[in-house]
């Protein structure tokens, strides 16, 4: 059994990311005691409820320059955390952020750094992570040669456990705050409500069986019943239909949700490089001899403009 | 400026893998090895950065670390119209341990002086994603990640947009700093015949960096393809009958909805 480990609770505007239940509930599984830290100009009101998901403390770094993510700043703040609480591993969510102050801390600390897990385990006293590889065409077994190691996991790799009543002590943390040299000046908000592909249960991803821009609305709509988020193939991206931020694949973001609805999309290896791991996956697509039905769990042969609308209305119907 | 710019050399995104015989990487044999797509976004950028500050300005560099036939990838960068190369020849590199290899990189790097380091977001061969943001922390430097959108309010201060779940962050930075690219920046261009042709004459230098290559902080175990996962049940038919038979399994037998 691993001993401590520290999982960085990450959150914007005071809001704790789903993910981040996610690492606390694996750390609870592998590890003797899980702490968190959270990062944040006024994050103290949110650290009791981390125990809810196994953290026995949290420590708090509280800055007003804190207030946005800096890569140099949060690295600072995770550092004092490591120190504190000498874990044997840390474990943040392979996000923006994370992905962003992980190998600038590990560096810092010089950890083993394990990236993009899909599965960490820990096998005759090391961390052992299954990730991804040549555009998802392998599947490799890593072993960190020490310790202590810095992880990222994959968002939706673990499921977040069922929260119980249980409370997180409070540390604060003193971080020596010292100015950053690449400061986040402005955060600009998708429009409300949007969901990021990473971290819907459910994703109705478009590609170019759509034809063109505007017929984008039949997976909106489809998302909107499923309450899922609208992602993008390849071509679809660089057709220019729609923003990178919703492309799926090698060269966009690689996800696991439980439902996976794949519309007008190919299939092509990099496609499935990226949402392979989904739970449950539905294709929808004209050519019977698609890639993607390969993978499907449930295919639909046919013209995508017929079939969507009906789709679309069956199931409203079935979650009603 | 000065601008450095990190590059690997990948097998290509088109390229079909084959896991080795000893299970522990891959098959080279039939593979084409290519610049890293996301250091060809870096490498563009410098570029376009060194055109805008006008002609006989400034300097790219491309850095990278490998056997000899790294050489090859080198010269396609030269080709585009990077300066000069850089190879730390090591023929046992992998390239699994990041940080290991981001320790290397800042050696060399501090011998060069940069104003800026250009890097991608990470390299399509193990996609870890570290080695940029590495550079700058043994660096000391600020740096941006993920970077899709580069400006120049001034000479030595830009401003970066990054994409972030559900929005944007714009960063502003001085220099020396380090950033990597993302899918987005730039369209690369390709190489012209005179650029090739320039470039047969362009030096690549190699170096030992002063620090030994670090024992590495992580082992590949063995690798696989990715698990096998069977194709389902298919239907075809008017919609009116076939999608209601799937709804119905996707909320009694699959219970996703």
């Amino acid at each position: 059994m691993a001993g401590r480990i520290l999982v960085f609770a990450e959150q914007r505007d005071g809001k704790v990311r789903k993910s981040t239940f996610e690492a606390l509930g694996r750390a609870a599984e592998l590890g003797d005691e899980v702490h968190a830290v959270l990062v944040g100009s006024a994050v103290a009101q949110i650290a009791p409820m981390l125990g809810n998901y196994g953290a026995k403390v949290v420590h708090c770094a509280e800055d007003p320059s804190f207030e946005l993510y800096s890569g140099e700043g949060y690295a600072a703040a995770l550092s004092a955390a490591i120190d504190a609480a000498a874990p044997d591993l840390v474990l943040v969510i392979a996000t923006a952020m994370g992905k962003d102050l992980a190998p600038r801390a590990a560096a810092r600390k010089q950890l083993c750094m394990l990236s993009d897990c899909i599965t960490l385990d820990e096998i005759g006293g090391a961390f052992e992570a299954t990730k991804s590889m040549y555009g998802g065409q392998v599947f490799a077994k890593v072993r960190a040669t020490g310790k202590p190691v810095l992880a990222t996991l994959r968002p939706s790799a673990y499921p977040a456990p069922e929260p119980s009543s249980d409370t997180a002590a409070m540390e604060s943390l003193s971080v020596a705050v010292s100015e950053v040299g690449a400061k986040v000046v402005e955060v600009l908000k998708q429009e409300e409500g949007a969901l990021d592909v990473q971290e819907a249960d459910v994703v109705v991803t478009g590609g170019r069986g759509l034809k063109s821009p505007e017929n984008f609305h039949l997976i909106e709509e489809l998302a909107g019943v499923l309450g899922g988020a609208v992602g993008a193939s390849r071509a679809a991206v660089d057709a220019g239909w729609i923003d990178h931020a919703h492309q799926v694949g090698q060269t966009g973001k690689a996800i696991s949700p439980k439902l996976y609805i794949a519309v007008g999309v190919s299939g092509a290896i990099q496609h499935l490089a990226g949402m392979r791991t989904a739970k449950c996956i539905v294709a929808v697509n004209k050519d019977a001899d698609a890639p993607i039905f390969s993978i499907a769990d449930y295919g639909i042969v046919g013209d995508l403009f017929k079939i969507m609308p009906v789709l679309t209305e069956e199931i409203r119907k079935a979650r009603d | 400026m000065k601008i450095l710019v990190c590059m690997k050399q990948v097998p290509s995104s088109e390229a079909r893998i084959v896991v080795a015989g000893d299970g522990k990487a891959i098959d080279p044999t039939d593979v084409e090895m290519i610049v890293n797509p996301y250091d060809e976004y870096a490498l563009e950028e410098a570029l376009r950065i060194k055109e805008a500050r006008g002609e006989g300005e400034g300097e790219v560099i491309v850095l990278s670390v490998g056997p000899e036939k790294v050489k090859e990838a080198i010269r396609s960068c030269l080709a585009m119209g990077a300066d000069r190369g850089i190879l730390v020849k090591d023929d046992a590199y992998l390239g699994g341990d990041g940080l290991g290899v981001a320790r290397i990189l800042a050696d060399v790097i501090r011998t060069q002086e940069p104003d800026l380091v250009l890097c991608g977001k990470l390299s399509i061969d193990v996609e870890n994603n570290c080695v940029g943001i590495a550079v700058a922390e043994f660096l000391g430097w600020p740096h941006v990640s993920l970077v899709n959108k580069l400006e120049w309010p001034e000479e030595k201060n830009a401003k970066a947009t990054r994409e972030i779940e559900g929005g944007r962050e714009v960063i502003e930075f001085g220099l020396p700093a380090v950033v990597t690219a993302e899918k987005g920046l730039n369209e690369p261009r390709y190489a012209s015949l005179k650029g090739i042709m320039q470039a047969k004459r362009k030096p690549i230098e190699e170096v030992t960096p002063s620090v030994a290559m670090p024992a590495a902080g992580v082992e590949i175990v063995s690798m696989a393809p990715p698990p096998e996962r069977g194709g389902g049940q298919k239907f075809e038919g008017e919609p009116e009958d076939v999608v209601p038979q799937v709804v119905t399994l996707l909320k009694t037998e699959a219970k996703v909805l």
